[in-house]
């Protein structure tokens, strides 16, 4: 970035650009930490992409940053560059609600293990981005404080649950955000907003102050502009954690390397049969075939792979995930923090849990609790979650015999565009069908990465979904840093430099 | 859910004649705390009687993105219990959610095993009082998870009917357990109730053996729910049974079984048939009352904890856990037994009194196994009941024991005096041989100072001193009497009468 770049531009860069700036003395940390808190307030009221805001932390963190850079301390490479958290991940001192009223006005008295990361590394944390209620949802719809709306056209949704994640990421709001990802919340806000979104492999990024939604499923990951961006955040958020039974031992992988290996030579890259037929959008399909070809002339090989258990992936997935869900939200009942409502006629604690959680959840997070409690219940176990287990194998095997044959799996990251807010929110099923594409690697605890494809119908974005076997992440940056740089060439930068500016935030 | 049946008055059958008409069964389900520095899933320390919702994470109390991970300690304990219990240890294991809705719950779930315990399919050998075995099997051994502790407020009773208010302290949640869980138990041949008490305290003994926790029963370290039911005979299918909960006392559970054994025969004797339920004991009137009627349709939703890996104890590790595994009080009670050469009768009594470690200890200390039982088992024992406390909560340490009866060997003290000093040192007032220096109390055998009280009681005693002279040697006490009085009971009895019978030349 050339030294005469003005402050307001600068938020327009990517993560690792704006990171050179600060090692440059190009601009400080709270100057950058300033710039994005405008950008909010000049947006956000047409996004709702933000539930909180955390201004005067993130500026003392910002001046911290500042004061250490200038007394020459060695700093992490992102130190000083702002970040979005969604509002699942716990941070202490500052309010966290899942997007859900039963958690309105709680403040945690501790940090997630990702959040200390953020700390630790002197990243400000500008707040907490808006999301579907409990991360159930694909639209951001069911949040209890209102939808977000996408940046590209403000009737549509910005994907789900990551959608506030996605939203500030794809409007210049924050240059980093995190999200969480149990059936595609990373990757299909990722895919409708142009922006880029790693679900890491299970077990890699801790789950210690997520909020849990399906606890086999859940996890972390970074949402961002760009494959390196990703990369870096990846990098400073994975590690062994403790706190975490189910937390990865490894070493964490040079992430950031593969990202601008830009080499797929000899690369082969398998396309699920599955997830490029019937319901997928002719346009984003021709987006995803454009970016094959593309990777093709770069060298890598193209082969057709079946996994013909994804078909079954979906039901499993909303058998699972439920009964999950279901125990995991029982701790909601107005006993120990958050919402209590205590009825006039008979408040004995049954009748609070009652009214608090009647009261405090929503239709959906009521839905999928009903559906979760009768899949468990005796007599059905067998039959549904049972059932949905083995299927779950049987994806887990389709993932292992489909990477015998190749490096990498490919398929459009969501079916279609971004669609309109309210198309979907009465169709349940409907809805579901957007994180068709996302949710095997959910089962199968594998990573994957969406990366911008380019515009499909009415000029929005369309997302290519790439997946690794377990922690073999890095492949994912490899191939994904590699199209990005092919589709920017063709496209002459960045896909979100082709969004529509936003009404309010005329300053460009 | 199955409504709760109006409960009408039950005839109680008398206790001997329902076993003499019914074959009992029994079913014991013992929870053990385990006391291990920090709790089950989480690092909280594991205490008791701290203030309360001092001794809490944000995963104890199930704070939302807490998650479990679990004590490797606990495991260890469990699987500690589950081979001196006989049992297999699991070579694949697992925790699963047990899911119900109750405010001392911090999750509404209990992190527990369900269908992979850690321990399965063993045995204990249990002894009656009269010295005959009774050997029980043990179905299973699981870890799991304690609840926190509710307390209901504003109402008469304490009891959350008529309460204005409760109150939860989640200290208690988390902390492990390890609950132990029989087959049925059959041919008690009319000894179901001492049975039952009698396998309690074993496993008591065990766990303190173990050393995995105080096992300390009024402190609920070690709970029991006794399942009881009846049938025509011993080839009669198992009758339907009720479970009485929480029962934390030897005494409590012999009662338990048989009020139950005479509450069912009341029932079934009535054409009636038991409901399957939970009971609780009421220590007041030694009878059971009813809980929540607990039937096949409760719906516990039981699947395997996603937030926890499976546990696979490495078959190295267990067999280390084995070698390790310390002399269990069955086995150490036969030792001690022949070692100490006491008769069962005295054996079952330092057994029953809970003072084998203090009298092993203080032999340890120099004693022999006659004179350390006699302190323990009787002026000990007198003063503890007197006091009630446990003999082990009186202050004195069996060191102290065993010097203090080192002096009575030596001839520095005699028993009088012996017992006047274990009273001083019970005060705190030091250790015995201070206590008889401090206070002159030791035998006095200077023949010089002797000589002087002989000649004085002899000229006091003119008539028994004649007696004497006579042939009547016996009436020599007689004189021995005033002279100890004299020297504050520090003369050496057995040199007093030597000197009296040189004086008077009688021999």
């Amino acid at each position: 970035m050339s030294a005469s770049t003005r402050t307001s531009d600068i938020i327009r860069h990517s993560a690792a650009t704006q990171a050179a700036a600060l090692e440059a003395g190009e601009v400080s940390s709270e100057e950058l930490t300033r710039a994005h808190f405008g950008r909010i307030a000049a947006v956000d009221g047409e996004l709702n992409a933000f539930l909180h805001l955390n201004q005067d932390e993130a500026l003392t963190t910002a001046r911290d940053v500042d004061a250490r850079r200038a007394a020459g301390e060695e700093l992490h490479g992102l130190a000083g560059v702002p970040i979005a958290v969604k509002d699942v991940v716990v941070t202490e001192g500052q309010p966290t609600t899942a997007g859900s009223k039963i958690l309105q006005g709680w403040i945690p008295p501790y940090d997630a293990t990702l959040v200390r990361a953020l700390r630790k590394a002197g990243l400000p944390i500008l707040g907490k981005t808006n999301m579907d209620e409990f991360a159930m949802g694909s639209s951001t719809e069911s949040s209890a404080y209102g939808p977000t709306r996408n940046p590209w056209d403000r009737d549509r949704i910005p994907g789900g649950s990551g959608g506030g994640s996605a939203a500030a990421v794809g409007s210049y709001e924050a240059p980093l955000a995190i999200g969480t990802d149990t059936g595609g919340s990373i990757r299909q806000p990722g895919a409708v907003t142009g922006t880029v979104g790693v679900k890491p492999t299970y077990g890699s990024v801790s789950r210690y102050g997520l909020i849990a939604m399906a606890s086999s499923l859940d996890q972390a990951g970074p949402v961002t502009r760009t494959v390196e961006d990703s990369a870096l955040l990846h990098e400073l958020i994975a590690g062994h954690d403790p706190h975490d039974s189910t937390s990865l031992p490894d070493p964490v992988a040079d992430l950031t390397a593969a990202a601008r290996s830009q080499d797929v030579k000899g690369l082969r890259i398998g396309v699920i049969e599955e997830l490029e037929g019937e319901g997928f959008a002719p346009e984003v399909r021709a987006r995803f075939t454009e970016s094959l070809d593309q990777l093709e002339r770069a060298g890598a090989e193209i082969v057709r792979v079946t996994c013909p258990n994804f078909t079954y992936a979906l039901g499993a997935y909303y058998l699972i995930m439920p009964s999950e869900a279901s125990s995991n939200l029982a701790k909601f009942d107005g006993m120990r923090f958050g919402l209590r409502v205590i009825p006039e006629d008979h408040p004995t604690a049954e009748n609070v849990m009652k009214a608090t959680r009647g009261a405090g959840f929503g239709d959906e997070v009521k839905r999928r609790i009903l559906l979760g409690t009768y899949a468990l219940s005796a007599g059905y176990y067998d039959a549904y979650y049972g059932s949905a287990q083995k299927v779950r194998t049987l994806v887990q095997r389709d993932f292992a015999a489909a990477f015998e044959q190749v490096d990498v799996l490919a398929s459009p990251t969501s079916p279609t565009v971004a669609f309109r807010l309210g198309e979907k929110i009465d169709d349940p099923t409907a809805m579901y069908m957007n994180d068709i594409a996302t949710i095997p690697a959910n089962l199968a605890g594998t990573p994957g990465i969406s990366v911008p494809s380019g515009l499909a119908e009415d000029g929005l974005p369309a997302g290519i979904q790439f997946l690794a076997p377990a922690r073999a992440d890095a492949r994912l940056y490899r191939v994904g840093g590699a199209l990005e740089a092919l589709l920017e060439d063709s496209w002459g930068g960045p896909l979100l430099a082709k969004a529509p500016e936003l009404t309010n935030g005329a300053q460009r | 859910m199955n409504t709760v049946q109006p409960t009408s008055p039950i005839e109680l059958v008398d206790y001997d004649e329902a076993i003499s008409r019914f074959d009992p069964v029994l079913g014991i389900e013992v929870h053990v705390e385990l006391g291990t520095a920090t709790k089950m899933f989480d690092g909280a320390p594991n205490i008791f009687a701290a203030e309360p919702n001092t001794a809490i994470t944000p995963t104890s109390l199930g704070l939302p993105g807490s998650l479990p991970v679990v004590n490797a300690k606990a495991v260890e304990y469990a699987i500690r219990i589950g081979l001196a219990l006989n049992c297999s240890i699991a070579e694949n294991c697992r925790f699963a959610r047990k899911q119900y809705f109750y405010p001392d719950l911090t999750k509404n779930f209990q992190t527990s095993q369900y269908d992979e315990p850690i321990a399965h399919d063993g045995w204990v050998d249990v002894e009656l009082e009269d010295g005959e075995i009774v050997r029980v099997e043990i179905e299973r051994a699981h870890m799991e998870e304690d609840a926190g502790k509710n307390t209901h407020v504003g109402g008469a009773t304490g009891r959350i009917h008529g309460a204005t208010h409760s109150q939860v302290d989640y200290n208690r949640a988390g902390v492990p357990l390890v609950e132990i869980v029989t087959k049925p138990i059959p041919d008690t041949e009319g000894r179901a109730p001492e049975v039952a008490a009698a396998y309690v305290r074993t496993l008591r003994d065990i766990f303190r053996a173990l050393d995995v926790s105080e096992a300390r029963m009024e402190r609920g370290n070690v709970r029991a729910d006794i399942n009881v039911s009846l049938r025509e005979n011993a080839d009669a299918p198992l009758g339907t049974r009720s479970e009485t909960k929480n029962v934390n006392s030897f005494r409590s559970i012999d009662r338990t079984v048989r009020y139950e054994i005479s509450r069912h025969a009341g029932v079934l004797d009535a054409g009636g048939s038991v409901v399957q339920e939970t009971r609780h004991f009421h220590e007041d009137t030694g009878g059971t009352s009813s809980g929540r009627p607990k039937s096949d349709a409760e719906d516990y939703r039981y699947f395997p904890e996603p937030d926890l890996v499976p546990l696979a104890p490495s078959r190295e590790w267990v067999e280390q856990i084995r070698a390790a595994l310390p002399e269990l009080p069955a086995a150490r009670r036969r030792r001690l037994k022949g070692e100490w050469g006491l008769t069962d009768l005295e054996m079952r009594d330092v057994v029953n009194a809970d003072a084998l470690d203090l009298i092993e200890s203080t032999v340890d200390a120099g004693t022999s196994a006659q004179s350390a039982r006699k302190w323990w088992m009787g002026e000990l024992a007198r003063v503890a009941k007197d006091r009630e406390v446990e003999l082990e909560e009186l202050e004195i340490t069996p060191a102290q024991v065993a010097e203090l009866q080192g002096l009575v060997d030596a001839k520095k003290i005699n028993d009088k005096i012996a017992k006047q000093v274990l009273t001083k040192v019970l005060e705190g007032q030091g250790n015995p041989t201070a206590i008889v220096e401090s206070e002159g109390l030791a035998v006095v055998s200077d023949d010089s100072v002797l000589t002087g009280a002989v000649d004085q009681a002899i000229a006091d005693n003119p008539d028994v001193v004649a007696k004497i002279q006579g042939g009547k040697v016996q009436a020599v006490g007689a004189l021995i009497g005033p002279i100890m009085k004299a020297t504050r009971g520090q003369a050496d009895a057995g040199r007093v009468r030597e000197i009296i019978m040189d004086k008077l030349g009688v021999n």
